[in-house]
């Protein structure tokens, strides 16, 4: 069978209640293209129709484009997965990536093909429209919300209700720069400081009735110059989410930087202000629409609980109690326990966020098969979270997983790095962060790092250049990348951080030195030794690093200092001569150097 | 009745091939590997694994193994596989180019015309002898030669019909990529019309440009594409049959995406 022969979606697989697309966008961006290869349309507008409708640039090339579908809330079903397989296969290079920003992208696409893409998109309900340029981008939200033990509740349906407000909406079509919300599920699991708009459900006691609210965290994000959100007040009641939504929009559409490219997202117009005048424009801004919005604009939350239903399996085919070898290892490091007794959550790691089309196929019948609610979510780790799946036929789902190469372990943990695109397809990138993020996961998996308690709370997080898509900021131990010289021989170098997170207590990373990307694996494996030796009982990685960068460590180390100096003698370049891979990037065998395309503002 | 000269028919749909069935008024290729033939197969379809075409495709071997499948100048000929359409296209295309007009291809694969429950059995059929007539028609052939000369014309379009990454990697300069799962729809080995033409219309493959289609080694991926084009009324078209194996063998030049490592993005 090939994967072409798409057969009938089973009757009662679960679809999407909404439907993000709108076919005559497909017609529309057929024609515009080839109104711009007839040079009818101007460089300038027709980048920023394609942008709008969610079509990327590729590196080194206008032939080619990577196709951005938003996954909103990181909601995605089974037929929609089947779909997305095929396009892969038909247009794309027969794998697909999950992204930072629960998007499912589509990678070297020639760009007269686009627009069957969208047409294959629309038969599932999918859109990539304002996945990039200077719109609402992807409104995330925790692949954990609705199961989360911490949460105060469901923050889903309000991050369906604000993507549905927003997009097409006319007052998000030419904002100064792109614009993002990110809604959780509780702290721990947070994300939500470094974005443009940031919530956390919460529940207040409200002249003795309980009335649903979020924490709002403004002006964060990550990027050339990272910056931590701010909260804008203690609790803001669930009717004044829209209003505030659109108020902080208007004041970024009114004030932000629309000249200087480098630094027009809000963070910059924030930090330049000063976080007290904007907090009070927001107030103000937002008294204003309270009163001048018809009272028709509110959020459409839908509230229609999911129905959870456990799929029934004719047969049992595992055949036996037998339990795969691994199940133990897997079951710690890739399930959580939900708030819902005898159900889990179960997250699957893919190398760097790319799947097959073969994988995407199986997954499908994975979900039907398995989770009681009937679709996947999207995690904010370039991985996907399988809900309610009870805890009766986790060993079966194991079994299958590993059939389909889906089974690997540590997807919770640190064995899992983030890396952005890098210089597999990126314009901007100038270092392979993707592989070096593959290599670094097979490496850690192999010493069986996933298993070590002290290092499952910590991240790794890989950026193939200074503009942060693959978050180095917020990682335990991150890195960007950028190019090293001995003489005129160039090398792939990234500068390290630690101390990054993105919980409660968010704070960035500290600069701790540059390391060639054919050291970094050594080099980590360094930090974790020098942690064993001097970590205190009930110490994790992620707690020992706070500690030393925030200058309260009392032990041999005590200082980001004091880990350069044991780091140094690693990081010294060997001559060409001596070892002549040092000088060759991962995944490339001729000499390194730094190239780079126009960035579409590092969209 | 002449299918391929009139370029609209290039598929022969479930129903009518039934009934030519019942009328013993065609020949049923399967090309599949004899085993799997021997097994089950569509009711009186003869065996011509691809493997045994391409071991020697000499006009005069091809010509003996038509006449020993009982195919005269007249037979109408449906050729199907298992792999969507690929090796039924390289062995319809041989007999086109012997001189066999009649030849068309079952809309979809053994395996989906077995899960609709359609007849098969494991007979194979007493074959008589037919003497064919050899009227080469070289036009819709494009050798290594040609192609050299060709592809620098204005009107002549070269299409790469394996996957993205291959051709990335590399390919003929010149070529454009449009790998062969874009063909097909769903449980069909060729789209709609329509919709063949909207896709090739989007990529400037139109009108009465010269088109020649090339795959990785023995013009199987291509050969279906070469049917592709037929199919959205686009007559002129020419199968490299050779394809880039040769192509590299003869150290002609070729072209890659330079400056990226896309390798590294596929999950394969």
């Amino acid at each position: 069978m090939t994967i072409s022969d798409l057969k009938q979606s089973p009757p009662d697989s679960v679809k999407s209640k909404i439907n993000w697309a709108r076919i005559e966008e497909a017609d529309n961006f057929a024609k515009t293209v080839k109104l711009f290869r007839q040079g009818k349309y101007d460089e300038d507008s027709f980048r920023r129709f394609r942008l709008q409708h969610g079509a990327y640039g590729t590196r080194m090339t206008g032939d080619y484009a990577m196709v951005r579908i938003k996954l909103p809330a990181g909601e995605i079903y089974p037929d929609q997965i089947e779909k997305i397989s095929q396009l892969s296969e038909q247009y794309s290079i027969g794998s697909a990536h999950f992204s930072t920003r629960e998007n499912l992208q589509l990678h070297w696409v020639i760009l007269e093909d686009v627009s069957e893409i969208f047409r294959g998109l629309a038969e599932v309900g999918l859109t990539s429209r304002e996945a990039c340029g200077n719109s609402v981008r992807n409104v995330m939200c925790s692949p954990l919300s609705g199961v989360c033990p911490d949460e105060e509740f469901d923050s889903t349906p309000y991050a369906l209700a604000t993507a549905r407000f927003f997009l097409r909406n006319p007052m998000a079509q030419n904002l100064p720069r792109k614009f993002k919300f990110n809604f959780t599920c509780c702290e721990k699991h947070g994300m939500v400081r470094i974005v443009d708009v940031g919530l956390i459900p919460q529940i207040r006691e409200i002249d003795g009735s309980p009335q649903r609210g979020f924490k709002i965290f403004l002006g964060g994000g990550l990027g050339n110059k990272s910056f931590v959100g701010h909260q804008l007040e203690d609790f803001t009641p669930e009717e004044d989410l829209l209003y505030t939504s659109i108020a902080v929009m208007r004041i970024f559409d009114r004030l932000g930087d629309r000249k200087n490219l480098a630094r027009n997202r809000m963070r910059y117009l924030v930090n330049d202000m000063g976080w007290e005048k904007f907090q009070n424009l927001v107030f103000m801004e937002r008294a204003v629409v309270r009163a001048t919005q018809s009272v028709i604009t509110q959020l459409d939350v839908d509230h229609t609980p999911n129905e959870i239903k456990r799929p029934i399996r004719i047969s049992d085919e595992s055949g036996g109690d037998t339990t795969p070898d691994g199940y133990a290892r897997w079951l710690k490091t890739n399930t959580v326990k939900q708030s819902q007794s005898d159900y889990r959550s179960v997250f699957l790691t893919l190398e760097a966020g790319d799947i097959t089309a073969s994988q995407l196929y199986a997954l499908a019948d994975v979900i039907r098969n398995f989770s009681s609610e009937g679709k996947a979510r999207s995690g904010f780790n370039q991985n996907i979270a399988l809900r309610y799946v009870h805890e009766d036929d986790l060993p079966r789902l194991y079994s299958k997983l590993i059939e389909v190469g889906l089974a690997k372990s540590g997807a919770l943990t640190m064995t899992a790095p983030i890396g952005c695109s890098g210089t597999t397809s990126c314009n901007l990138a100038l270092t392979n962060s993707h592989r070096l993020a593959k290599e670094i996961q097979r490496k850690f998996l192999e010493l069986k790092l996933d298993e070590d308690d002290d290092l499952s709370d910590s991240s790794i997080k890989i950026s193939g250049c200074p503009n942060s898509c693959g978050q180095h900021g917020i990682a335990t131990i991150g890195f960007f990348g950028g190019g090293g010289r001995v003489g005129k021989d160039m090398y792939a170098n990234y500068q390290m951080s630690i101390g990054g997170r993105s919980d409660g207590d968010t704070m960035l990373g500290q600069t701790l030195l540059r390391v060639p990307a054919k050291r970094v694996i050594p080099v980590i494996l360094k930090i974790i030794e020098i942690f064993k030796e001097n970590k205190k009982s009930g110490d994790t990685l992620k707690t020992w690093i706070h500690r030393v960068v925030n200058g309260n460590e009392d032990s041999a180390i005590k200082s980001i200092a004091d880990i350069k100096k044991i780091l140094e003698p690693l990081i010294i370049p060997p001559t060409i001569e001596e070892d002549p891979d040092f000088y060759l990037d991962y995944g490339s065998d001729t000499s390194y150097h730094t190239k780079t395309g126009k960035g579409e503002c590092a969209a | 009745m002449c299918r391929l000269t009139d370029f609209e028919n290039v598929t022969t749909d479930v129903d009518s091939l039934r009934s030519e069935i019942r009328d013993k008024s065609v020949r049923v290729i399967d090309v599949r590997r004899e085993g799997d033939y021997k097994q089950d197969h569509i009711p009186s379809a003869v065996n011509l694994p691809l493997a045994n075409l391409l071991s020697d495709d000499s006009p005069e071997r091809v010509l003996k193994l038509i006449n020993s499948m009982g195919i005269d100048d007249q037979t109408p000929v449906v050729v199907y596989d298992d792999t969507f359409g690929a090796l039924a296209s390289r062995v319809a295309w041989t007999l086109e180019y012997l001189g066999h007009s009649d030849v068309t291809l079952l809309e979809t694969t053994y395996s989906h015309w077995k899960s609709l429950g359609l007849e098969n059995d494991s007979n194979v059929p007493e074959i008589q002898t037919k003497e064919h007539s050899m009227n080469l028609q070289p036009d819709i052939l494009a050798t290594s030669d040609y192609l050299e000369t060709a592809k620098t014309r204005d009107d002549v379009i070269l299409i790469d019909n394996r996957e993205r990454l291959n051709f990335l990697e590399q390919h003929i300069p010149g070529a454009i990529s449009l790998p062969y799962r874009t063909l097909a729809s769903n449980d069909k080995i060729l789209r709609s019309k329509e919709d063949m033409k909207r896709l090739l219309e989007n990529r400037g493959i139109t009108g009465n440009s010269e088109i020649i289609t090339y795959c990785g080694s023995v013009g199987t991926l291509s050969g279906l594409a070469y049917y592709a084009l037929k199919s959205a009324g686009l007559p002129n078209a020419k199968l490299y049959v050779r394809s880039f194996k040769e192509w590299k063998k003869l150290e002609k030049p070729t072209e890659k995406q330079e400056d990226a490592s896309y390798w590294d993005l596929s999950a394969e």
